[in-house]
C-alpha cells in the first residue's frame, strides 16, 4: 500500500541554510544556501574540488556540516531518524560499489532496506521492486548477476535500486559519468520523469555542462564552496560565470536543437 | 525463501547424523546397540561423559567460527576475512595464554574465557579501527597481519617467561586446538557465550546485505553503521572468543565455510549467515571424527588438521581471485 499521506508531506521543497563544511583548516563549504524544488531536476556544477559531492552528501543527510543545516519538511534532515531519511530520500553514490556478485534484482531489492523487516521483503516491497525494474527495462535482466553487467546495465539497475525505494527526493552524485551518450539520455529520461511525477525532486551533480544546460531545470555553480550562479540554466551557465567558475572563455551558441555550450579556451589567454 | 528453507533442512540432517556418528566413533566404538543398555553398559559413559560433551562444543564451535566468518566476510566485503586470518582467534588465544602464564586458569576457570572473550571484541574493535571507514582488502588484510604478529610475539613471550616447563606445555597443548577431554563444565562454560554471540550476529543480517552497496550505500539506506560495527565486535567477540577459549587455535572454518555457502544462498551477506552457522558445526563435526579415526600413536590434533586442510583451500581462493581481477 502506498502511504498516503505521501504526496502531503512530499511536497516540501528541500531546503540548504547556510551549509558551511571545514576539512583540514579549508573550507569545503562556505555558507551555501539554496532551495530546492519539488517538479525540478536542479543540476550541480562547478570545477573539481568545487564541493559539489560534500554538498549532495549534506543535502542526503549523509554528512553533518560544521554550520548550517538541511531541512526537509520544515524539519532538519539529521534530526530525523535514519530510517524515516532513507524513506524520503534516495541517494546514488558516485561510482557505487557492488561488493557480492548478487542478481539484478536482489541489488535492486536492497532498494526497499528502509521500508522491509527483519524477516525480508513483503508483497509490497517485491511490486516496488518489480516497478522499478520496468521503469529502468531492466525485467529482462533480473536474473543476471550484477558483475557481469555492462557500464550501462549496471547504471540501470544501481537507478533502479534508488527507484525501489520511492523516495521523493532522488540525489545522485555524478550519475552520467562513465555512460556513452545513449545511456546518459536514457539515465536523463529516467531523472526527468521521476522528478515530474507529484511530490518528487531531483538534484545530482554533473560535469557535462551541456547536459546541464539542455536537462536541468535548473543549475547551481559552485566554485571554491561558494555558489556563484543559481538559477534557470541559461541565466546560471553565463559566459561570465564560466569564466569565473572554471577559468575558461565559453560563448553560448544557438545550436540546431538548442543552445550550446562554445569553449573558446583558457581565460587570460 | 523455500530454496533457503531446504539448504538449511539439509545441512541440519547433515548435523544430526555427524552428532549421532559422534557419539558412536572412535577408538571404542559404540554401536546403536550399546544406548539401549543405557547404564549397564560400560561403553555408556564414554558417550555421556566423554563423547557427548565433545559433540556439542564441536558443534557449537563450529557454529560461531563459521557465522564469525560469514558476519566478518559480509561486514568488510571482503571473501578472505575470517577471524583467524585477521588475528581476532590470535587476540582471543593471547587474552587466554595471559591468564595461564597467570595460572588464574586452574582456580578460576571462567577468567581463560572472559579473557579470551575480551581478546577477540578488542581484536574486531582494533581492526575495524586499523581499516578505517573506507577499508579495502588491502587494509584489512594488513590490520589482520599487524593484529596477528602483536598476538603471537604476546604468546610467545608468555611461553619464554613461563613459571614452569608445565606451565608452557599446558599453553601449548592449549594453542594447537583441541576437543578431545573436554567436560560438561567446559560446554556449560563456553555455550551460554556462543549462544548469545551467535544470536547477535544473526541481527546483522539486514545491514551486512545493505553494506553490499558500501558504506555510503549502506548508511543512504538507513543503516547505523556505528550499532553495526558494536554488533560485530561484540557478536564475534562472544562467539570465537568462547570458541577458542574452550579449543584452543582452530582455524579456517570461517574462511572455508561461507565460501562455500555463498553461492546457494544467491551471493546475499545476510541470507549467508545461518547456513554458515550449520555448515561451520557439520565442518567441525566431520573434521573432530576423523582426527579421532586416525590411526596413530597420540590423537591428532584439530587445529593441526583443520590448518593442514585449509592452507591449501585458502591458496586456492588467493589463486582464484587473483585471476579474477587479473
Amino acid at each position: 500500500m502506498k502511504d498516503t499521506g505521501m504526496n502531503e508531506t512530499g511536497m516540501s521543497d528541500l531546503v540548504a541554510d547556510n551549509l558551511t563544511v571545514a576539512l583540514g583548516g579549508r573550507a569545503v563549504l562556505a555558507g551555501v544556501a539554496a532551495r530546492f524544488r519539488t517538479g525540478e531536476v536542479t543540476a550541480i556544477v562547478g570545477p573539481n574540488g568545487a564541493g559539489k559531492s560534500t554538498l549532495l552528501a549534506c543535502l542526503a543527510g549523509l554528512r553533518r556540516p560544521d554550520a548550517g543545516q538541511v531541512r526537509l519538511d520544515d524539519r532538519p534532515v539529521l534530526a530525523l531518524n535514519p530510517r524515516e531519511r532513507a524513506r524520503r530520500i534516495g541517494f546514488l553514490p558516485q561510482t557505487p560499489e557492488v561488493a557480492w556478485a548478487v542478481d539484478v534484482e536482489t541489488l535492486v531489492g536492497l532498494g526497499r532496506t528502509p521500508h522491509s523487516g527483519a524477516r525480508g521483503l513483503s508483497d509490497a516491497d517485491h511490486a516496488a521492486v518489480r516497478a522499478a525494474l520496468v521503469r529502468t527495462r531492466m525485467t529482462g535482466l533480473a536474473h543476471r548477476d550484477v558483475t557481469t553487467l555492462s557500464g550501462g546495465e549496471r547504471a540501470r539497475a544501481l537507478l533502479a535500486r534508488v527507484l525501489a525505494g520511492e523516495p521523493s527526493w532522488l540525489l545522485a552524485d555524478e550519475p552520467l559519468a562513465g555512460l556513452d551518450p545513449g545511456h546518459q539520455l536514457d539515465a536523463v529520461d529516467l531523472m526527468r520523469a521521476f522528478a515530474a511525477e507529484r511530490g518528487h525532486g531531483v538534484v545530482m551533480t554533473l560535469h557535462d555542462l551541456g547536459v546541464a544546460l539542455r536537462l536541468a531545470d535548473r543549475v547551481l555553480v559552485l566554485r571554491d564552496g561558494t555558489l556563484i550562479a543559481d538559477a534557470a540554466p541559461l541565466d546560471a551557465l553565463t559566459p561570465a560565470v564560466l569564466e569565473q567558475a572554471y577559468g575558461v572563455k565559453a560563448a553560448i551558441v544557438a545550436g540546431g536543437a538548442g543552445p550550446l555550450i562554445e569553449l573558446i579556451g583558457r581565460a587570460g589567454g | 525463501m523455500t530454496r533457503r528453507l531446504l539448504l538449511l533442512g539439509g545441512l541440519g540432517l547433515l548435523v544430526l547424523l555427524l552428532s549421532g556418528l559422534s557419539l558412536m566413533a572412535g577408538r571404542v566404538w559404540v554401536p546403536w546397540s550399546a544406548w539401549s543398555q543405557a547404564a549397564h553398559d560400560p561403553r555408556w559413559a564414554i558417550i555421556f561423559e566423554l563423547r557427548l560433551p565433545r559433540t556439542i562444543l564441536a558443534v557449537a564451535v563450529g557454529a560461531a567460527l563459521g557465522l564469525s566468518g560469514a558476519a566478518m566476510q559480509g561486514y568488510t566485503r571482503n571473501p578472505l576475512a575470517d577471524p583467524g586470518v585477521l588475528g581476532v582467534s590470535s587476540m582471543a588465544a593471547l587474552g587466554a595464554v595471559m591468564t595461564m602464564y597467570l595460572s588464574l586458569g586452574l582456580t578460576t576457570p571462567w577468567l581463560l574465557f572472559v579473557a579470551a572473550m575480551i581478546g577477540a571484541g578488542l581484536g574486531v574493535a582494533v581492526m575495524l579501527v586499523l581499516a578505517g571507514g573506507t577499508g579495502g582488502t588491502i587494509t584489512f588484510i594488513l590490520a589482520g597481519v599487524i593484529l596477528n604478529t602483536v598476538a603471537s610475539a604476546g604468546v610467545a613471550l608468555a611461553l619464554s617467561l613461563a613459571p614452569s616447563p608445565w606451565a608452557a606445555q599446558e599453553i601449548i597443548n592449549w594453542l594447537l586446538g583441541s576437543l578431545a577431554d573436554r567436560s560438561a563444565d567446559d560446554v556449560w562454560r563456553a555455550l551460554p557465550f556462543i549462544v548469545a554471540g551467535s544470536g547477535v550476529m544473526l541481527m546483522l543480517g539486514r545491514a551486512l546485505n545493505a553494506l553490499t552497496l558500501g558504506e555510503t550505500g549502506a548508511r543512504a539506506l538507513g543503516i547505523d553503521l556505528n550499532l553495526t560495527r558494536v554488533l560485530l565486535a561484540v557478536g564475534v567477540g562472544l562467539a570465537s572468543g568462547a570458541s577458542v577459549a574452550v579449543t584452543g587455535m582452530i582455524g579456517f572454518v570461517g574462511l572455508i565455510v561461507p565460501h562455500l555457502m555463498r553461492p546457494l544462498v544467491g551471493h546475499q551477506p545476510g541470507a549467508l549467515l545461518a547456513p554458515s552457522a550449520v555448515a561451520g558445526a557439520a565442518l567441525v563435526l566431520a573434521a573432530d571424527i576423523l582426527v579421532r579415526l586416525t590411526p596413530s600413536a597420540a590423537e591428532v590434533r584439530l587445529g593441526v588438521a583443520m590448518a593442514a586442510v585449509g592452507g591449501p583451500f585458502f591458496q586456492a581462493l588467493l589463486i582464484s581471485m587473483r585471476r579474477r581481477l587479473a
